[in-house]
């Protein structure tokens, strides 16, 4: 991987304790039940995505051998492998929103943002995907962005999105009013 | 009628508390079971209830739970609740569970006391971050009650809720696969058997089932396997959640009473409001993707002409020559405006990308069948490509060590053999779909014939 995360890599006390936390709640021995949610941890906390030293940390702390996180890292679509902007976008594009008319949607954020699908903003700020079914059919076309959904989505209301969040106060984990 | 049971309280403000859920008759179910019941009795209820397992199979639940096995006292059961809701079309689980959580929790309670499990796993998609949160809170409320934890009740019994979660893989849907990701790895469906009742997560014996499946134990407890059974027809017992979307006037999740007729549920203003305003039915997928698509009139009746009814078994009939399945009760409607060849390629790709991969047919069928599809759509297509897909699926069929590859198969089979005409046309005149937008309004006029 060319990119890597600068800094130290070390988890905050707080996710430590939720390290602790998650890793009670499989039977002694069976802390590798622990990966996924430990890697969405590290995924949060190292910049949205994760990198070859952040999964390396990760297996220290679950006394696995580091294969395995990646073995892990790379099978699961959620995991980010490469550095993604501060808003991350991802539409749905199986069959129920593509019914609802998700394609013209993409094709229009993608000219408004002026990059493709998987790329990145130059300034950091948005990544634009497309993901398969995220169960949000009924309120097609819809895209995740953060920790929440974004429904019945319009191209006033990707306006919105784009306005909003790519001011430097957004908050991935706020569900704003759109 | 029997009128909702799972959803009857989804509109009171405040039903996501404990305290209000309470207030409206939430864990009755774990008072009688806890108080007056012992766990095989509590099991007898849902084997006379013939609830069905809600996740998409239809297997009869209390049969599951009776194959769990209980010889060998000391190695630890689990029971394990998926809620990875991943097959599109399908957003019931997420439904109950954003809205009325409890009912889950109460419904795990009694099902944890029912199958010995000590430590219970809800295995979540990692994509519903938010519901993650809802579910951990309604666990903690309810432990703080005195529902889970150390001696439920005072009756001894011990029982621990986790949230587990997921991380995007439809696969994890699939039971062995989930217990391969609750144990950290990726999601490799194992081979069966030895079944997860036998050698389930960690190697011990398990039970997997379905958010709604679980709920449903609530309403069989407080009023008794038998009266449950009385709701439905036949062997389609009880109350189903649908969701439904598409080109309807009102998508959204439904609970209806098994036996429903199917022109009630679509036409009427109660449920999905009819097709949108100003369009015609073509086609639906009633049960999730991976059920066979059909076309709006054998949907309605069946070819004898008898009207269909939202049971398993009604919307079998006729089987793969003229039915489909209730599946999940992810129900897909689509309209004239419907492109059968894009909405099947938009389909073929997500079971591509979903393929763990273990299983060469499925690993490089899927692939096959998005590519040829993806070509068919994009005008480079040829007329033998048509009959290709149909080789290609029948060799995925039943050469897998999962049911992803029927999935995947299945879907292709049903559409070619229904609305063959728009493959051809695809082939025919490529020009004439090529182009991003051009799919939908440039043949259908020539091929009114199939729309209703």
């Amino acid at each position: 991987m060319a990119e890597t995360t600068t800094g130290e890599i070390k988890f905050s006390d707080a996710s430590l304790k939720k390290v602790a936390e998650i890793i009670a709640r499989y039977p002694e021995g069976k802390q590798k039940s622990a990966l996924l949610p430990i890697l969405h941890l590290a995924q949060r906390e190292f910049d949205g995505w994760l990198s070859a030293p952040v999964m390396d940390y990760v297996a220290s702390l679950l006394n696995i051998k580091p294969i395995e996180a990646y073995e892990v890292a790379t099978f699961y679509s959620m995991y980010n492998l490469k550095p993604v902007g501060k808003c991350l976008i991802e539409f749905c594009q199986t069959g129920p929103c593509l019914l609802r008319g998700v394609e013209e949607l993409i094709d229009y954020t993608e000219q408004k943002l002026g990059i493709s699908l998987n790329d990145n903003t130059a300034d950091g700020k948005f990544t634009i995907k497309a993901v398969e079914c995220l169960g949000s059919c009924g309120s097609a076309p819809m895209a995740q962005i953060g920790k929440f959904y974004y429904e019945n989505l319009t191209k006033e209301k990707i306006d919105k999105i784009i306005d909003l969040f790519g001011k430097p106060d957004f908050n991935p984990d706020i569900k704003y009013d759109i | 009628m029997a009128g909702k049971l799972l959803l009857e309280h989804i509109n009171v403000p405040g039903i996501r508390t404990f305290d209000v859920y309470r207030a409206k008759g939430g864990y009755r179910a774990v008072d009688k079971a806890f108080k007056t019941m012992a766990p095989d009795e509590i099991m007898e209820e849902v084997k006379k209830s013939g609830l069905r397992g809600r996740g998409g199979a239809g297997f009869p639940t209390g049969m599951k739970w009776s194959f769990l096995d209980r010889s060998k006292p000391e190695k630890p059961r689990y029971l394990v609740c998926n809620a990875d809701e991943s097959e599109p079309g399908t957003f019931k689980d997420r439904y109950l569970m954003e809205f009325i959580p409890h009912v889950l929790i109460e419904g795990l309670i009694v099902s944890s006391f029912a199958l010995g499990s000590n430590n219970t796993y809800i295995y979540i998609r990692g994509e519903y971050k938010w519901i993650i949160d809802i579910l951990e809170t309604a666990i903690g409320e309810a432990k703080a009650k005195g529902y889970l934890g150390k001696n439920i009740l005072g009756t001894g019994f011990d029982c621990e809720i986790h949230v587990q979660t997921g991380a995007g893989a439809y696969i994890c849907g699939e039971e062995t696969a989930l217990l391969e990701s609750l144990e950290g790895k990726r999601g490799n469906p194992r081979i069966k058997p030895p079944f997860p009742a036998f050698f389930g997560l960690y190697g011990c014996p398990t039970v997997v089932n379905n958010v709604e499946t679980l709920a449903a134990v609530v309403p069989i407890i407080n009023m008794g396997g038998d009266e449950y059974a009385k709701i439905g027809v036949g062997k389609s017992t009880g109350t189903k959640l649908i969701s439904a979307c598409g080109h309807i006037n009102k998508p959204g999740v439904y609970e209806i009473d098994l036996g429903l007729p199917v022109d009630e549920f679509l036409n009427s203003d109660e449920y999905c409001g009819g097709i949108r305003t100003g369009h015609r039915f073509k086609a639906i997928i009633p049960g999730g993707s991976s059920v066979p698509i059909i076309p709006g009139d054998l949907f309605l009746k069946t070819l004898e002409g008898n009207g269909r009814l939202m049971t398993y078994e009604s919307l079998s009939e006729g089987g793969f020559v003229s039915g489909t399945m209730m599946g999940s009760g992810g129900f897909i409607v689509m309209d004239e405006t419907t492109c059968i060849v894009r909405n099947l390629w938009s389909l073929a790709r997500f079971y591509h990308h979903e393929s763990c991969g273990q299983c060469s047919p499925c690993r490089e069928g899927t692939g096959w069948l998005e590519k040829i599809l993806h070509r068919l759509e994009h005008g480079h297509g040829h007329m033998h490509d048509i009959d290709l897909l149909v080789e290609i699926a029948k060799k995925i069929e039943g050469n897998t060590i999962c049911p992803l590859g029927d999935a995947a198969a299945w879907p292709v089979a049903s559409a070619i053999r229904h609305f063959r005409e728009e493959f051809e046309y695809h082939a025919k005149y490529p020009n004439k779909v090529a182009g991003r937008f051009a799919h939908v309004s440039d043949y259908k006029k020539e091929l009114n014939a199939i729309a209703l």
